[in-house]
Formats: C-alpha cells, sequence, structure tokens
C-alpha cells in the first residue's frame, strides 16, 4: 500500500468528497454519513499506520497465502493461439477468490473501530464466505445478506456460511439477487450503525468504499506486476479481468495504469448476448445514474428505474459496477468489453480440460476475452488474466445446464 | 415565501402542528392516488408527501417496500407522480404537495427538466432521501430558480457540528428522522426526539417534522409536542395495503385511510400550545 507509481491523473482519484471525476461521490440517506465520515478518517490514518500495514501484510502472507502465483498456461495458451497467457492465481487464496484480499482489510478496520458485529452482500457467496471467515476468526458476529435466487443457486456456499457460524439472511424483495442483498445490507446497517461495520465485498457503495475496496485488492496487481519483470523479463501487453462491481478487475489493473504499454480490458457479463437485453453489462451498455451510494453507470430503463439484469455467473449479476471503472472508461484507459454466458461456458470447460484448473465462472468471462484477444496478437507478447476465482462452487450450475442431475 | 413555509406559519398562528401524510404515487392503483390526496386533506392533513415509487428503495422497511413494489406494477413511475399533482391541483391549489424519492428517476429525468415540470404541475417540494447536502449543489440550483423548497433529512446520528450545514441548503423544512432504521421501525422515544429538536433549532428558524415510527394519535401526539409538524408513513401505507388486499373498492380504501388519519389529526390537535 505504499507503492505509488501512479502519474498524477491516476492518483488524483478519488478527491477529497470521493469523487472519480464526475462519479463516486455518498449518495446515501442522512442516517448513514457520519459513519461513513468517520469510517474514512479512520481509513486515512491507518493506511499510512506501519503498524497497521504490518497487521495486513502478515494476514496476507500467513492466512490468506500470499503471494498468489503467476502461472503461465502453455497448453491452453497453445489452444488458443497467438499470445502468451500468464494466470494469476487468486483462485489459490484462502476461500478459493480474490474477496478474501479485502475483507481481511477491512475486518481489520472493523477491529480497530471496535465494533463487534459485521454485515455482507453477497452474489455468488465468495464475499459472503470471506466475511464468514474472517469473522469466525475474529469472533464477530456475522450476517449475510444474499438473494433468494442466489441462495438456490449458491446453495453450497450457503452452507459454507452456515459452518463458519455466519447467519445466512435470504432476501426476497426486488429481483432477488446481489442488488437486493445490498440494499437489504443498507438497511441493516442503517439500523445497527452503531455496533456494526458494513463489509463491502466490491469497489461499489458511498465513498470511501471504492477507494479502500481498491487499495486493499491492490495487492492483485502490485504482485502480478513484479512477478511478470521476474518471470517473463517484461511487463505484460495486456491484462484481462471480468467487471461485475469490478474489485479484482480495478485490483490487477490499478498498479498498471502509469505503464502506457499495458493494454487493459475489463469483461462484463454479456449474457444472453448484448442485443438481447439480457445481460449485466452497464459499462457496454448503460448510462450514469444514482444507485448504492455512488454515481456511476448503471443499467437502468427510461424512467430511471433499475433493471434487472441476467448472467449465469451470479457475482457477475449486478446493475452497477464500481464508480472508478466508469471513469477509467470515460478517460480511455480501460477497455471495458463483453463474453456471454456461452462463451464462459465454453473457457470454463476449455481451461479445466487443458491445465486442469476449475476457474470460477466470473473468471471464465475474463478467460473467454482474453482466448479471442490472444489469437489476434503474437507469442512474443504476453496477457495477464486475473483468474479471480475457483469453479467449485460453480460445478452445480455448469451440471445443471449440462442437464446431469446428482 | 413557499406554500409549504405559509402552510407551517399558519399552523403556528393558530397553535396547531402539521400533519404530513405520506401516501406512494401508484399504490394501489394510478386512479386511487388523487382521490386519496383529496380525501387525506379533508380528514385534516396539511401538507401532502407523494413518494415517487423506485425500484431500489434503500431506506425503506418491508410497508412501504412493498407500496414501491406495488406501485411500480401499476405502472407508475415519476412523471405519473408529476401527473397526479397537476390532476389533484385541479381541485386544491392550496395544499402544499412535495414529492419524497430516491436520487436516480430524478437525476435520470434531468434536474433542470425535472425542476421546470414541477412548477408547471405546482409542486411545492422535494426530499431526496439518498442526495446529502454534499451532493445537492446540482440539484438545489434547478429547484430554487423555480422556487421550489428543497427538504432535507436530520438522523439521530447527525452530529451536532454537521447540523448547520444541512439546515443551510435547506428551505421548507427540515425532516427529522425519529430513529435509526428503515421507515415504520422500532419504538420511539420521545425525549430523545425533543432533545434533538432542541439542538436542530439552535441551527435554524425552519420548522421541524417528525416522521419514521408514528403510527397513531398517541405516538403522534407524544412526538408532536415539540415539533411543529409529524409525518405518517408506514402507518397510512399498511392501512391501503390491508384494505386493498380485501378487495376494497376505492370508496372503502379512502374511508380506511381518512379514518387514521383523521384520527391521528385528534391527537395532535390534542396538545396544549
Amino acid at each position: 500500500m505504499t507503492t505509488d507509481i501512479n502519474t498524477k491523473l491516476f492518483a488524483s482519484v478519488p478527491d477529497a468528497d470521493g469523487r472519480f471525476g464526475v462519479y463516486g461521490g455518498k449518495f446515501v440517506a442522512e442516517t448513514l454519513m457520519s459513519a461513513l465520515s468517520e469510517l474514512e478518517i479512520l481509513y486515512r490514518r491507518l493506511a499510512d499506520d506501519p503498524e497497521f500495514q504490518r497487521e495486513l501484510d502478515e494476514d496476507l502472507a500467513h492466512y490468506v497465502g500470499r503471494p498468489s502465483p503467476l502461472y503461465e498456461a502453455r497448453r491452453w495458451s497453445d489452444r488458443v493461439g497467438g499470445a502468451r497467457i500468464l494466470l494469476k492465481r487468486e483462485d489459490l487464496n484462502h476461500t478459493g477468490a480474490h474477496k478474501v484480499n479485502n475483507t481481511v482489510g477491512q475486518a481489520l478496520l472493523a477491529k480497530h473501530m471496535g465494533k463487534r458485529r459485521v454485515i455482507a452482500e453477497t452474489g455468488a457467496g465468495q464475499h459472503g464466505v470471506a466475511t464468514a471467515t474472517i469473522a469466525a476468526r475474529l469472533g464477530l458476529e456475522c450476517h449475510v445478506f444474499m438473494g433468494e435466487e442466489d441462495v438456490r443457486r449458491q446453495a453450497l456456499n450457503v452452507y459454507r456460511m452456515k459452518l463458519l457460524g455466519a447467519t445466512v439472511v435470504p432476501v426476497t424483495s426486488g429481483s432477488r439477487t446481489l442488488k437486493d442483498a445490498m440494499n437489504e445490507a443498507m438497511r441493516d446497517w442503517v439500523t445497527n450503525v452503531d455496533d456494526t461495520f458494513y463489509i463491502i465485498g466490491t469497489v461499489a457503495g458511498p465513498h470511501p468504499y471504492p477507494m479502500l475496496v481498491r487499495d486493499f485488492q491492490c495487492v492483485i496487481g502490485r504482485e502480478a506486476r513484479a512477478q511478470s519483470l521476474a518471470q517473463t523479463g517484461r511487463l505484460p501487453d495486456a491484462l484481462v479481468a471480468c467487471v461485475g462491481g469490478g474489485s479484482n478487475a480495478i485490483g490487477l489493473f490499478h498498479p498498471f495504469l502509469e505503464d502506457e504499454s499495458v493494454a487493459m480490458y475489463g469483461v462484463e457479463a454479456g449474457g444472453h448476448g448484448v442485443a438481447t437485453g439480457e445481460h449485466a453489462a452497464p459499462l457496454t451498455a448503460g448510462t450514469p445514474g444514482v444507485l448504492h451510494g455512488n454515481r456511476t453507470y448503471l443499467m437502468q430503463d427510461e424512467d430511471g428505474q433499475i433493471m434487472h439484469t441476467h448472467s449465469v455467473s451470479a457475482g457477475l449479476d449486478y446493475p452497477g459496477v464500481g464508480p472508478e471503472h466508469s471513469w477509467l472508461k470515460d478517460v480511455g484507459r480501460v477497455n471495458y468489453v463483453t463474453a456471454d454466458d456461452a462463451e464462459a461456458l465454453a473457457a470454463f470447460h476449455d481451461l479445466t480440460r487443458t491445465e486442469g484448473i476449475m476457474p470460477a465462472l466470473e473468471s471464465a468471462h475474463a478467460l473467454a476475452y482474453a482466448g479471442r484477444l490472444a489469437a489476434t496478437m503474437t507469442p512474443e507478447q504476453t496477457i495477464i488474466v486475473n483468474l479471480s476465482g475457483r469453479g467449485d462452487k460453480d460445478i452445480h450450475t455448469v451440471a445443471d445446464i449440462d442437464g446431469i442431475d446428482f | 415565501m413557499s406554500k409549504i413555509a405559509g402552510r407551517f406559519q399558519q399552523l403556528a398562528a393558530q397553535g396547531r402542528k402539521a400533519l404530513v401524510p405520506y401516501i406512494v404515487a401508484g399504490d394501489p392503483d394510478l386512479a386511487s392516488t388523487v382521490p386519496l390526496m383529496h380525501a387525506l386533506v379533508a380528514a385534516g392533513a396539511d401538507i401532502i408527501e407523494l413518494g415517487v415509487p423506485f425500484s431500489d428503495p434503500m431506506s425503506e422497511g418491508p410497508v412501504i417496500q412493498k407500496a414501491h413494489e406495488r406501485a411500480l406494477a401499476s405502472g407508475a413511475r415519476l412523471r405519473d407522480a408529476l401527473a397526479m399533482v397537476a390532476t389533484f391541483r385541479e381541485r386544491d391549489p392550496e395544499t402544499p404537495v412535495l414529492l419524497m424519492g430516491y436520487a436516480n428517476p430524478v437525476e435520470h429525468m434531468g434536474y433542470a427538466r425535472f425542476a421546470d415540470e414541477a412548477a408547471a404541475v405546482g409542486l411545492d417540494g422535494l426530499l431526496t432521501v439518498d442526495i446529502p447536502p454534499e451532493e445537492v449543489a446540482g440539484v438545489n440550483a434547478e429547484l430554487h430558480r423555480v422556487g421550489l423548497d428543497n427538504i432535507f433529512l436530520v438522523a439521530p446520528t447527525t452530529p451536532r457540528a454537521r447540523i448547520q450545514s444541512i439546515v443551510d441548503q435547506a428551505s421548507g423544512f427540515i425532516y427529522y428522522v425519529a430513529l435509526k432504521g428503515v421507515t415504520g421501525a422500532g419504538h420511539l422515544d420521545a425525549e430523545d426526539v425533543a432533545q434533538h429538536l432542541a439542538h436542530i433549532r439552535e441551527a435554524t428558524t425552519l420548522p421541524l417534522a417528525v416522521g419514521f415510527g408514528i403510527k397513531d394519535a398517541d405516538s403522534a401526539r407524544r412526538v408532536g409536542a415539540a415539533a411543529d409538524g409529524v409525518v405518517v408513513g408506514s402507518a397510512l401505507v399498511d392501512t391501503i395495503a390491508r384494505a386493498a388486499a380485501q378487495g376494497a373498492s376505492q370508496e372503502e380504501l379512502l374511508k380506511a385511510a381518512t379514518e387514521l388519519v383523521a384520527s391521528i389529526r385528534v391527537g395532535l390537535d390534542s396538545i396544549a400550545s
């Protein structure tokens, strides 16, 4: 968290009001404003505190298991052709995804604030599991809000959270997915703000969350940059990561923003295809608006109502996106593209069969696009794909699609 | 002076408290809302607060969440809420009306266009739950251009030092949120409310209305004593929902709503001035 390689432009966001250009900000009810200020003041103090950094680094090394490897997927690269593809193995972290980098950090903040209870929203369940895990370790009461639809399609992770001692609260309002889980978590927070810390799982929500979640996830990109230099002798030509809320993508991208030679691709969920309207690709097909505490690109209708989204992967099934991504799109630093359900499923099977690595369906979107991109590049060039999570949680979904009944 | 400010001044002169009922535009259907507004005024309402349906009403408890869902299912959107105000104004040019809702529908319409249309239909004020003073500059400039009030929330968690920055942006009245939580929740502590209201009065001469958790004549009377008015939301929305669920005719629906509001009026008027 001490490495600062950004130009003035990229280091200038968020500003003191939590804005990334016109995006971000603090669009919440008055009841939460003082809790957000308190969190921001504490975070700005601890971010520069060597003791806090040491505590965090120790947790990342000995509890999460960092650094995660940068692995060259030779057989899969040969199969798709073109550029060499390296995988940043966030799937090998404790709990099986990048989410834990952030929950470890926020849980330390909760501890410093003396909160005895943590809450979280979750889509695929990875952030819920990561929060329940750290809550178990620190002896904190934990409530995880999860859309009823996601509870059904991610039954394994629901049981994992219960084993860890968390209470999983199914959310039955609205579309019963991640956005509604976030609404319900906000409602809980506004009610229990005195003793509760809200561990937001992505780079969205009101300031300071997009900033602090980004900072906690930047360990991915810092490691990947050093590993690329050590293992290939050069920086990668391209970075590819999936974007739901966008935390794994910002974590990989951010430490490379100043490296002009490095192209970046954020892959949104194309669902049944962007043309069908059934997708979760606000940066590709949405417009700016205000949801969940920040201004950002949203999937919304002509009346400003938030639209239902579709993706085969629960973790990408979200109508908004972190405000920094909206800004990076507008300033043109990152390219935002899509991969649809079918492409992601094909990549899931391909990587599993050629490398013995089963990716999360979220990460499979990044793989699908990386495969397409690699084919247009040369064998001297390299791509780093963020393999943000492992696919065990998705086995039921994939089996259902393949018509297999256990 | 705005109609809202005028109404509070008039009530104060009479030693009375403002009764501000909240309903959601289009709940349970598009046709009921304007008749409900007139019925509420007849039952003793001083100001009407009309909820703008939104897909993600983050600050609402289950009762008002469901009202937003019913209203959206009946097809009600921001432009319908504005049209309802226009229709209401045909028969009632006097009673102040404000819209209460979330930022995105207003932002999507555009602040300037919203202000123009709001002024044209005879709206008096706007309360957006998720636009705090830090984010309000754009919308306030447009509201002030057309003479609309912007109503702000002050919460039990608002530090005393912050109250001034809120009231400086506000006009019409200040809406004090009586409890930590979502609409319709919890148990009211009248003494605690009175203490917070005293802090707010040190910062402003604007009238103070209290909402969240006022459900009947008794709670209105207890909380109203230290305030200039009370907002009744969930209890009224729940009454409407129950009547609608039982297949009530529009006449029966209006009767159920007016009975509740009239009883709260009696409670408020029993406060010795």
